[in-house]
């Protein structure tokens, strides 16, 4: 066990020296990180809570999308009847189903025909197990369409991946660092910001589905026939903004312009009233549209609604053909900035729910680095002090190497690009109290092997084999513990499970490798014909 | 080996006593698991007036929220329970605090956590705890007999219980980093309770003559001395961050500590290994590890 081949003490070496240098670029100033080369510039990313920042974990309303998606089959059933000039009645959404009933019964067959058009094959891998889109079923008369399962999972996934792209464009318009962005389960999105104060611009921005429309106000009406609750069946009536007293509409349902059309859209200030306005473009399709719009209906008044909220309603004063166009509705700079920043981001699939929060302040995290520093000064100062009073030499030969196991923990950490967390850093200094007993375990065998009798060589030599299995069993129990909290845990505690984990493995090479090479180093050079371990 | 007839009923009455606190008492769920919102405030002015805020926050209709003064006289820490209405709901009640407390105060941390995360959080947790627990057994029964792995496991599930007893005595907020703990304790205690019973397992093979209770006495004497050192050294360790590392990881450490130092400590000693006796750890365990011996040298 004290021998060790020039070669392998050669690997033990380098394998310490490498694993401690990656952690040198967490000491260095940024600028010199800068200069190096890539693969050295890996460090220990600060977690949220030391860094301050803000966690939110935003969930995908996935029944809209459902809502949504049985909306448009009931569309284009009503388009395809209406084609085929098949009369029907009784039209509606039950759940993932359409129905309709056809009144000739002539028609029961062209309408089915007609209807299959809607239901095609799955596309992607999905092809091939023969699967559609939409299952249709007819009694006589009643058609049922329904939305099949993997087809709405396959539209859940399309409307999380789309609504991340989003979010993605929305934050990083807040131009912070590194905001990270990803995918949780099925329907989560979890959007972390360092650095972020204050989270409430940021929850305002994921807040707004941003569905913007430019749609007629229905002039058919007056106010008080609206208001005895006579809403015609193509209009709907929607609020304006709450600071001009919400003040109602009546707007036509149908969507002569709508958001998906702009390229572009800007904040600056109205010429006349130096008021923040929104400046948008359309592409061709959009402004061609636009101007045919603002042509048939000079005089009259066109609302451009965000959300289902009328943010104004201006009469139209000439045909806009440019294809550009503003929006006024007395905003705020923010406001107008908020908004322009929505629309260029585009509209989300479906609502966003926020449904976990979690914001520290810089102030707090900073006292969270200075106090985990302290604690680990002076938690290593306290074990180191302790080993050396209890076993000299041999202690200041296992301080040594928890020295060294701490800079490799953070060499590790630094590779893998791991997160230090509160957590971690209490797992760190625990690993320090925990790593000694590896070296007490083997110090107390050797003990133990001298009163027996050995002599002081051999008795090492069977302290550290025998002690070899105890360390094995005893850090793999913890190991395990580690890495359940590993897949348990979110945030903080996982950071914990890390360097926990992390601790285990470099304790093991460092109480049994390393303190071996030493004593064994000593060994050699000293020779002891007795050991006195005190 | 005569301790145990002491430390068996001890133990179990106060097994008894934690499950019953557990059951009346109660744990102290943190906002990780029943869901709600915490807040961190520490007021610009340099000492907040608690009695103010609370009457200020009383009036919103937010239900029993908790103000709590810890560290400086200028923090306070904001308990706000979970609200009817979903997911939103959470959202509005931390916007009302904000309006309500204005710019008088610093937020240093804001934390709202939904119910349904808070569910599946409780759950994972629970799941997480019963995991490593079967893990950990299965992991003892390959490398020692089943006798072991049986005793670590009731040993270890008493210290669980009695550190949730302590938790519950203690009103320590129950939150994620608690099941850390919690997991922590488990490896920890079951390192101690392992490098005893790898003794017990050496000396099974070295000495066939002696009785049971007489070897795992052998046995305990000899890994004292380390078992001593090590926990004064994880202790060490502990104290410091108790100590040092602030209000944050208070409550973390205190169950550390009542954990690894108190329970675990106790536990291999005065359960872990008396209770072989029990198991029969002769019977069957002698045979195949002389067999294995050689294998190990």
């Amino acid at each position: 066990m004290l021998y060790f081949s020039r070669w392998k003490t050669a690997g033990i070496l380098l394998t310490a020296f490498v694993v401690c240098l990656f952690a040198v670029p967490n000491f260095l100033p940024d600028r010199v990180v800068q200069s190096l080369p890539k693969w050295a510039q890996r460090q220990v990313v600060l977690g949220l809570d030391l860094q301050g920042g803000s966690h939110i974990l935003l969930e995908v309303d996935t029944n809209a999308v459902r809502r949504e998606k049985a909306q448009t089959l009931l569309d284009d059933v009503r388009r395809l009847l209406r084609e085929a000039r098949i009369q029907y009645t009784g039209l509606v959404i039950r759940g993932d189903t359409v129905e309709v009933r056809i009144t000739r019964e002539s028609d029961w067959e062209p309408a089915r025909k007609k209807l299959n058009e809607l239901s095609q094959p799955l596309g992607g891998l999905l092809s091939a197990t023969g699967g559609r889109n939409v299952d249709i079923t007819q009694s006589g008369g009643l058609i049922q369409l329904t939305t099949t399962q993997p087809a709405l999972i396959e539209r859940v996934r399309q409307a999380v991946e789309q609504s991340i792209q989003i979010i993605e464009r929305r934050v990083n318009e807040l131009g912070t660092v590194e905001p990270s962005i990803a995918r949780q389960g099925v329907d989560r999105v979890l959007v972390q910001v360092p650095g972020l104060q204050d989270p409430a611009r940021l929850k305002e921005l994921l807040g707004k589905t941003a569905k913007l429309t430019f749609r007629l106000v229905d002039q058919s009406m007056s106010p008080e026939q609206v208001s005895q609750g006579r809403v015609p069946p193509d209009s709907e009536l929607l609020q304006g903004p709450a600071k001009e007293g919400k003040p109602t509409y009546l707007i036509e349902k149908r969507i002569m312009v709508s958001g998906e059309d702009l390229t572009d859209a800007q904040p600056g200030f109205d010429q006349r009233t130096s008021e923040p306005i929104v400046t948008f473009r359309f592409n061709t399709n959009g402004a061609r549209r636009f101007g045919r719009v603002t042509q048939e209906n000079v005089g009259k008044p066109f609302a451009i609604v965000l959300d289902n909220e009328v943010i104004s309603a201006p009469v139209i004063r000439e045909p806009i053909l440019g294809g550009s166009g503003q929006i006024s509705g007395s905003f705020t700079v923010e406001q107008a900035n908020d908004l322009a920043i929505l629309l260029r981001a585009g509209a989300l699939p479906a609502p966003l729910t926020i449904i976990e929060e979690r914001t520290v302040g810089a102030g707090l995290g900073q006292d969270s680095i200075e106090k985990g520093k302290r604690a680990s000064y002076f938690g290593f100062a306290l074990v180191a002090v302790f080993m050396l009073l209890v076993y000299g030499l041999f202690g200041l030969f296992a301080n040594i190497a928890v020295a060294i196991n701490v800079a490799m923990i953070f060499g590790v950490l630094s590779l893998l690009n791991a997160t230090l967390t509160l957590p971690g850093i209490i797992g760190i200094v625990l690993t320090v109290g925990i790593a000694v007993d590896s070296n007490v375990l083997i110090y107390e065998r050797i003990r133990e092997e001298v009163r027996t009798g050995r002599s002081a060589i051999s008795a090492i030599d069977a302290g550290f084999t025998r002690a070899l299995a105890t360390i094995l069993d005893s850090n793999i129990t913890t190991f395990i513990a580690a890495a359940v909290l590993f897949f348990v845990g979110t945030g903080p505690v996982r950071g914990f499970a890390v360097t926990l984990g992390i601790g285990i493995i470099t304790t093991v090479f460092t109480a049994f490798e390393l303190t071996r090479l030493i004593v064994s180093t000593w060994v050699r050079w000293a020779r002891p014909q007795q050991v006195a371990i005190s | 080996m005569q301790f145990r007839r002491i430390s068996f009923p001890a133990s179990a009455l106060l097994s008894i006593v934690a499950i019953f606190l557990y059951f009346n008492h109660g744990l102290n769920f943190g906002i990780d698991f029943i869901g709600g919102t915490l807040m961190e405030v520490q007021d610009k002015s340099g000492t907040a007036d608690l009695a103010k805020m609370r009457t200020t926050l009383g009036g919103l209709g937010l239900g029993d929220v908790q103000l709590q003064q810890f560290g400086t006289p200028a923090d306070v820490l904001i308990r706000i329970p979970q609200q009817p209405g979903g997911e939103e709901a959470q959202q509005q009640a931390v916007a009302k605090v904000r309006a309500a407390l204005g710019a008088e105060v610093d937020y240093r941390r804001v934390e709202v956590v939904g119910p349904r995360v808070s569910g599946e959080l409780l759950a994972l947790g629970t799941v997480g705890l019963l995991l490593a627990i079967v893990a950990i057994l299965i992991y003892l029964w390959f490398r020692f007999e089943w006798q072991f792995a049986l005793g670590a496991m009731i040993a270890n599930v008493h210290d669980l219980v009695l550190t949730v007893g302590y938790m519950s005595l203690a009103q320590i907020d129950f939150d994620l980093s608690s099941i850390a703990a919690l997991l922590t304790i488990l490896g920890y205690s079951l390192n101690d309770t392992v490098v005893i019973y790898d003794r017990i397992r050496e000396m099974l093979r070295r000495y066939k003559k002696i009785s049971t209770p007489e070897l795992l006495n052998i046995s305990i004497n000899s890994t004292l001395s380390r078992s001593i050192i090590t926990h004064l050294t994880v202790t060490l360790a502990l104290l410091a961050l108790l100590f040092f590392g602030g209000h944050a990881i208070h409550s973390f450490t205190a169950t550390m500590i009542f954990g690894v130092v108190l329970v675990g400590t106790y536990t291999s000693v005065f359960i872990a290994a008396p209770i072989l006796i029990y198991l029969g750890v002769r019977t069957s365990g002698v045979e195949t590890e002389a067999a294995a011996a050689p294998a190990r040298a």
